[in-house]
């Protein structure tokens, strides 16, 4: 089996950095600076742009240090598109 | 009528959500200097998604794309006609890369439906560009013409220099040519951040020259280019009186009308409107 | 432990008094004073180590023992005295040093084994602050104001039984001053209290001499003298300040900060003035400067800690006077050397409420938050996940005393408001705080209707702080309120003795 993962973002303040995976199921692992305030919040946005692009097999790695949820949602969509190009 | 732009980095959150604080009239947001080859799609996605939420009233929003000889720049054409977004900046532009451009938009705008035609501001960073000038800015779509002092400087094989005799020639060119053709002259950003006297210094040197605007790196040095690019008392004074004359024009049921002898007609009038909304409060 | 509401609405112990409000107590209260301690003239015995000290002053189990902060993060006296309550095991000590430092990390082992069991401070950050919030002391942290801690030691409540009193240089007399010396620091502002009232006073200097320049501290008060190699690290000592900043977002909140104060008045002959030390203070007074300097105008007073920006506007006849606590760099302390006009305030003179206070002439203060809610209550105790990250200071001092009190501060912070519902913790009341500024927008507290009203037609972004408050939401999202279900661990308390808020222990890193 080839493991193929992608990431976009960084680590900076304000961003966050995702990790994706092909996986057997929806995976979402999230670590937050601001889990407690908004780790909910944050995978909402996740769980939206994979409903909205059917995709239901993913493992998804969200390592946030302060990001909007527009900045989560392109890092998202960032790291789907490489993780195509991976295939 | 921009006095200020400023280049912001399209892959940087932090500043991409600041943009509206600043105080610049228009904002260019960053796909090619600035960003990693590595990162030229994510910045498109960021800029894209942030655009999608926020809206930017009241100024001007451009975006800066890879020249055409790189392999980004079908991509970010193609993403900038979807983009809620006024102007396009295109690097090292000669005559024939805005035609190209020009063409390609034309296309994309009438596939994807898009009401508002993107205007081009080429940045004039080539040798070679100076003697194409008159054709480049000519052309329909361009709105007016930017001055890249660094990459200019590169490509004479000399140093960049605070007082810019170097770039004197390519200064002058970019005003006559935006002049004769009534579109604006934007200078090259001055990149010594931390020089705020030497800042004004070239920023009022660039417009006793003809520069209408100037753009810059940091947003440090925003105030002091809007002061420097905003209209004169006298400028000022003559919009206020057009913008009388026209009203009381109306009032008489008059459909012309003149100030100081001469007819005032609708780009006078926008001129006018444009003068008083940079004035600085 | 059984917990009751102030008037904020806040839960503190039962066994104590709670805020009622910032001038209820004040009025109603008559100044309580305990007498000097006062040894007279004379030479004072000079020992040369910590171990005879300890013995001669016959530190015992239990005692209240306290410091001042002028060394800063460069201070070697704290430590010295911990290495000698370590070695003698000795156990349950209240330490009660003005303000803690990252220096200062010996402590932490000593709070872990119970040798010291309380602390009573204005301003603590670092590894220690740490230890606390994670709930090794075993006792209680007390964080009083710069004014309050004075208030306490003259009124009795904080009883010292001996002052350690770093000295960068003394005489045989016990006179002292911060002004000679290679550990110089300035000013002595914070350790008056401490020389007039704990029972037992000894110097420690690295810089004795047979006659010192200038009588800061009074050798009257002083039992002994320690003479030392070094008593700190001069690095250490004398950077306290920072450059005004050079982050176009602060710049921003500077310039409308500098521009709302001209606007309302109160920038004319007579200027009363205070601002801290950090980047964007700097930037307001910059802006400041360049109004007072553009209308030719003299101000009668700049105080607080001072620092080399402070001092040029002196010296270019800005202000008149400039009233010091503390002084934050040596530009400073070289000031307060030679301008007469430089003059030292102790902690007292400064801010306490019952001795007509410095802080009380002020018109002007510019202070920072790390949190605002929508009463303008405002915390510079702990951060939003309840981490202890300073302390008052002079904060709640100077936003009671001075005319106009403005906070400056972003409105976000990676994903965080910085504007609150309910601050995590209450440092400074509302009612004291008057105006909030941040890059997207200016809010005046509702009860400061004659601001709202000097405003109307500024075209500063004023808005009601709620409709900040939503601009932040909007872009952050709405957070999870979160809960302090943590035990106390201390509690913070009003320049007049009353309780205004409780520290909670956190969840382990």
């Amino acid at each position: 089996m080839i493991l193929s993962y992608a990431s976009a973002g960084t680590l900076s303040s304000n961003d966050c950095f995702i990790t994706v995976e092909h996986a057997e199921q929806l995976e979402i692992t999230i670590e937050s600076i601001v889990l407690d305030a908004f780790g909910d919040q944050i995978e909402q946005v996740i769980r939206g742009v994979l409903k909205q692009l059917k995709i239901k097999k993913l493992k998804v790695l969200v390592q946030d240090k302060g990001a909007l949820d527009y900045t989560i949602k392109a890092r998202l969509i960032t790291a789907l598109h490489r993780l195509e190009k991976k295939a | 009528m921009k006095r200020s732009l400023l280049f912001i980095p399209a892959n940087s959150p932090a500043m991409l959500q600041n943009a509206d604080i600043f105080g610049a009239d228009a904002i260019i947001f960053d796909l090619e200097d600035a960003i990693h080859p590595l990162e030229k799609d994510a910045a498109r996605d960021l800029l894209t998604c942030y655009l999608e939420r926020f809206a930017l009233p009241d100024m001007e929003l451009i975006v800066r794309i890879n020249d055409r000889q790189t392999p980004y720049y079908i991509k970010d054409v193609e993403r900038a006609v979807q983009l809620p977004i006024h102007t396009i900046m295109l690097p090292k532009a000669r005559e024939e890369d805005i035609l190209e451009l020009s063409e390609r938009l034309t296309a994309l705008e009438k596939k994807r439906k898009r009401l508002a035609p993107l205007m081009i501001i080429p940045i004039i960073e080539r040798a070679i560009s100076l003697f194409e000038i008159e054709k480049i800015v000519a052309h329909a779509r361009v709105s007016g013409l930017l001055l890249g002092g660094e990459d200019l400087t590169s490509d004479l094989e000399v140093e960049r220099t605070k007082q810019g005799l170097e770039i004197l020639f390519a200064r002058q060119m970019v005003i006559y040519a935006a002049k004769a053709y009534r579109k604006e002259a934007i200078d090259t950003p001055f990149t010594d951040v931390g020089d705020h006297v030497g800042l004004v210094e070239d920023a009022t040197y660039a417009k006793s020259l003809g520069m209408t605007a100037k753009s810059c790196i940091h947003p440090i040095q925003i105030d002091a280019i809007n002061e420097v690019f905003s209209p004169s008392e006298k400028q000022i004074t003559f919009a206020k009186r057009v913008l009388e004359a026209e009203k009381e024009a109306q009032e008489k049921g008059l459909g012309v009308f003149s100030v100081d002898g001469k007819m005032v007609d609708k780009p006078i009038i926008e001129r006018a409107k444009q003068v008083l909304k940079r004035v600085k409060p | 432990m059984n917990m009751i509401k102030n008037s904020l609405g806040r839960l503190v112990p039962d066994d104590l008094t709670p805020f009622q409000g910032a001038d209820q107590i004040i009025k109603k209260n008559k100044r309580i004073l305990v007498d000097e301690v006062i040894v007279g003239g004379g030479n004072k015995p000079v020992e040369t180590d910590m171990t005879t000290l300890f013995d001669k002053l016959n530190i015992q189990d239990g005692m209240t023992l306290s410091f001042h902060h002028h060394l800063r993060n460069g201070d070697g006296v704290l430590n010295m005295v911990l290495a000698e309550i370590k070695k003698r095991k000795l156990k349950n000590l209240t330490l009660a040093p003005s303000a803690i430092f990252p220096v200062h990390e010996p402590m932490v082992s000593l709070i872990k084994n119970g040798a010291i069991t309380n602390i009573i401070t204005n301003y603590i950050n670092g590894p220690v602050a740490l230890a606390i919030e994670l709930g090794y002391l075993k006792g209680m942290l007390i964080m009083d104001t710069h004014g309050g801690r004075s208030r306490a030691i003259e009124s009795g409540e904080l009883n010292i039984d001996v002052a350690f009193i770093a000295t960068p240089a003394c005489d045989r007399y016990g006179h002292g001053n911060g002004i000679e010396g290679p550990s110089q620091c300035g000013t002595l502002g914070y350790a008056i209290p401490d020389l007039m009232y704990a029972k037992q006073k000894v110097l420690i200097t690295d810089h004795l001499v047979d006659r010192v320049k200038k009588i800061d501290l009074d050798g009257r008060y002083v039992h002994m003298i320690c003479h030392v190699p070094s008593i700190g690290d001069s690095q250490g000592i004398q950077s306290g300040t920072t450059k005004p900043t050079r982050d176009p977002i602060q710049l921003r909140i500077a310039k409308n900060t500098a521009q709302l104060i001209h606007e309302l008045g109160y920038i004319k002959k007579g200027f009363r003035f205070q601002t801290g030390a950090g980047g964007t203070s700097l930037a307001v007074a910059e802006d400041i400067k360049h109004i007072m300097k553009d209308k030719k105008i003299m101000g009668a007073f700049a105080s607080g800690g001072i620092t080399n920006f402070l001092v040029k506007m002196h010296e270019e006849g800005l202000f008149e006077k400039l009233y010091d606590v503390q002084c934050f760099d040596l530009e400073a302390i070289k000031s307060y050397g030679r301008n007469k006009n430089h003059i030292m305030m102790s902690a007292s003179e400064y801010g306490n409420p019952y001795a007509k206070p410095i802080v009380n002439d002020l018109d002007v203060v510019v202070l920072g938050a790390t949190e605002i809610d929508l009463e303008f209550n405002v915390n510079v105790t702990t951060d939003s996940f309840g981490h202890i990250i300073g302390g008052s200071g002079g904060h709640a001092d100077t936003a009671y005393g001075a005319k106009l009190t403005v906070i400056t501060t972003n409105l976000m912070k990676s994903r965080l408001s910085m504007i609150k519902e309910h601050v995590t913790t209450i440092t400074t009341p509302g009612e004291t705080v008057d105006v909030l500024v941040t890059e997207r927008g200016i809010a005046i507290n509702p009860r400061r209707q004659d601001l709202i009203d000097k405003l109307k037609h500024s075209k500063l972004p004023i808005m009601p702080i709620e409709d900040l408050l939503h601009i932040a939401y909007d872009f952050t999202g709405i957070p999870k309120p979160t809960t302090r279900d943590g035990r106390i661990i201390g509690y913070v308390r009003y320049r007049d003795g009353s309780i205004i808020d409780s520290l909670y222990q956190i969840k382990g890193v």
